[in-house]
């Protein structure tokens, strides 16, 4: 069971997050980076896979400038076997197309049983690596996985839909799954596994190299959502804070 | 044809933001035809016969009986191949996310989604959790764009007359690789979110399991329910049938009290009908100070025990 596994590294929620000169994105330079929270679950979920099967091989991949080996070193670090980077100059790219072709680049000769991505970067948000990247790989694709199962040469899903509804789904292998998150307990590294990590193999290739397409779409500008809603803004000392919402509460909303 | 609208089935009807994605194809301007597809494609049709629409196609077969990526995908495709609109529009929902990015990857047609506006520089969506909204552009011939929830309101959907007309597609049996059983739902738990009056929801910013027995105490000192933010959910440290957004329960109630919540737009779709909103969080550039009437910049761990005491007495 050879599976991929795609983690990408983006601001973590806490971080500042700057908006650049040009307005084209954010300054990086005071940005702390972390492991895209919903691809954390995608990993354990691809190490639980090949524990369960009890043989198999994670191949943890990212895409970006070179701060992302720390997120793959990380995912080394929890039990994957080997990394692949895919070297970035932008210090994003915005384009899922692109994005997902140079992903296929680099995994279509590695005939990979499942490729699994998280649910959706907390970056840019585009919601569709995973599938457009299965398509391109002539695989078929499932979103919002909750539970896997590995069933011989194909994998059955409880796929999460709206409101509370769910549905199992099974197609054959090779396939590339978006997992959605909560569905499992992702694991802290240990020592040992940290240690071990720095001994794997990562590979690094250059993204301009596995696919020169031009850019389909752009984030041209970003910028701060301006709001029409009266809001009273509380700041300041504790106390105080605490007198007014009691007076609303009481007073105002009147629910107490 | 400018503009192809694919509507969504929802239990037989059609999805309200599939109305949304209408009005939104609309207000895009030209002539828009819809596309339903499966075995309630008619009476999906039938719904908007009376709307101003160029078209509307119907496709159906036995491989259609149910949704599936494949299925789904390899209609869209053919029916653009056949039609070559310009834009193709779409709801941002979980069905569109699963088989959109399909055609996108068949057709080498971008396919930007999640917008939540238009502006003059582009289709504006949020980024970076939220905390910033970004515009977003592509030069390419054809686009497939996602609506999000009430970027447009079905209440201006323009009223007019409307053609259907069935579309034959070619799919043979090796074309869809799934098979899926039947849509289930899973017990609920005894907690009415939906009707609830007082609502105090707990985000992540409650930091750890052992806190968040500050949002129950606060709970139960005003008469309110307990919400949670999808994080909060998915870490175990609330039970899932609490949870408010896109993926969970959709709530109106009086009072909306959020404690370190961010204000995402898939916890916000779920919650901003509520009639007052009151949220402490110690950012003070949280997106959702936007929607609320009452922004305390705070920190939850230091403001909760001390506004339950102050309540006490
Ligand atoms: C398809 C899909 C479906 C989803 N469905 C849902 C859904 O149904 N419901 C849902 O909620 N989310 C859903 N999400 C996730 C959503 O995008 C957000 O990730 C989530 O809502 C964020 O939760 P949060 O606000 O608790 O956490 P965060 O975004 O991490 O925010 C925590 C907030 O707490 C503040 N904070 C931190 N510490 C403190 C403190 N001590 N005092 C005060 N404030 C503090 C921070 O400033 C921050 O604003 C979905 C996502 C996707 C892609
Ligand atoms: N640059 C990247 N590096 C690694 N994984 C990525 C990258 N971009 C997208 N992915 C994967 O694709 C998923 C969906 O991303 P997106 O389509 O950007 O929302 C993420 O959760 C990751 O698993």
């Amino acid at each position: 069971m050879k599976i991929a596994v795609l983690v990408k590294q983006v601001p973590g929620s806490e971080s500042v997050l700057p908006i650049n000169e040009g307005q084209s994105w954010i300054n990086e330079d005071p940005v702390t980076f972390v492991m895209n929270p919903p691809d954390n679950f995608a990993l354990e979920e691809a190490l639980l896979i090949k524990e369960r099967k009890g043989e198999g091989e994670v191949v943890v991949v990212s895409m970006g400038p070179n701060r992302v080996q720390k997120v793959i070193r990380e995912g080394l670090a929890k039990g994957g076997d080997r990394g692949i980077h895919i070297e970035e100059d932008e210090p994003i790219e915005t384009d899922p197309l692109l994005i997902a072709k140079r992903f296929a680049a680099v995994l279509k000769d590695e005939n990979f049983d499942l490729v699994l991505t998280g649910l959706q970067s907390d970056d840019t948000g585009m919601g569709q690596t995973g599938v457009l990247l299965g398509e391109i790989l002539g695989m078929p694709t499932a979103t919002l996985a909750i539970e896997t199962d590995i069933q011989g040469e194909s994998i059955r899903l409880k796929r999460e839909l709206e409101s509370g509804w769910f549905q199992w789904v099974q197609f054959p292998l090779p396939a590339s799954v978006s997992i959605q998150s909560g569905l499992n307990t992702p694991r802290y590294p240990s020592l040992k596994g940290i240690m071990g990590a720095k001994k794997k193999e990562i590979k690094t290739v250059l993204g301009s190299e596995l696919d020169a397409s031009s850019r389909s779409q752009s984030i041209d500008k970003v910028f701060v959502s301006q709001t029409s809603k009266q809001t009273e803004v509380i700041d300041g000392d504790v106390d105080v804070a605490v007198q007014r919402i009691a007076e609303i509460l009481r007073s105002e909303i009147k629910v107490v | 044809m400018n503009i192809l609208v694919v509507l969504e089935d929802n239990q037989g009807s059609l999805h309200r933001l599939s109305r949304e994605a209408v009005a939104g194809a609309q207000k895009l301007g030209g002539s828009v035809t819809a596309l339903a597809i499966g075995k309630n494609a008619g009476s999906l049709a039938s719904e908007l016969s009376s709307y101003e629409l160029e078209e509307i196609l119907t496709v159906e077969h036995d491989l259609l009986s149910s949704y599936s990526a494949d299925g789904y995908s390899e209609v869209v495709t053919q029916v653009i191949q056949s039609k070559s609109p310009k834009t193709i529009v779409v709801g941002h929902t979980y069905q569109t996310r699963d088989f959109m990015p399909r055609v996108s990857a068949k057709l080498d047609i971008p396919f930007i989604p999640d917008i939540i506006s238009l502006s003059d520089e582009g289709f504006v969506k949020q980024v970076l959790n939220a905390k910033l909204n970004a515009s977003v552009s592509s030069e390419s011939d054809q686009m497939i764009l996602s609506f999000q929830s009430a970027a447009f309101n079905d209440e201006e959907m323009i009223t007019g007359s409307s053609t259907i007309t069935t579309f034959d597609v070619e799919l043979d049996v090796s074309s869809v690789r799934s098979t899926s059983e039947e849509p289930f739902q899973e017990a609920a738990g005894d907690v009415d979110l939906e009707n609830a009056e007082l609502l105090v929801s707990v985000g992540r910013g409650i930091e750890k399991e052992e806190n968040v027995h500050l949002a129950f105490d606060l709970a139960e000192v005003i008469g309110a329910e307990v919400s949670a933010s999808r994080p909060v959910v998915d870490s175990g440290w609330v039970d899932s049938f609490r949870q408010v957004g896109s993926s969970g329960h959709n709530v109106a109630p009086k009072l909306y009290f959020s404690l370190g919540v961010s204000g995402a737009i898939q916890h916000v779709v779920g919650m901003k009908g509520s009639k007052n909103i009151i949220a402490i969080n110690k950012d003070p550039e949280a997106p959702i100070f936007e929607l609320s009437d009452y922004a305390i910049v705070g920190d939850v761990l230091e403001i909760v025990p001390k506004l339950i005491e102050a309540l006490k007495n």
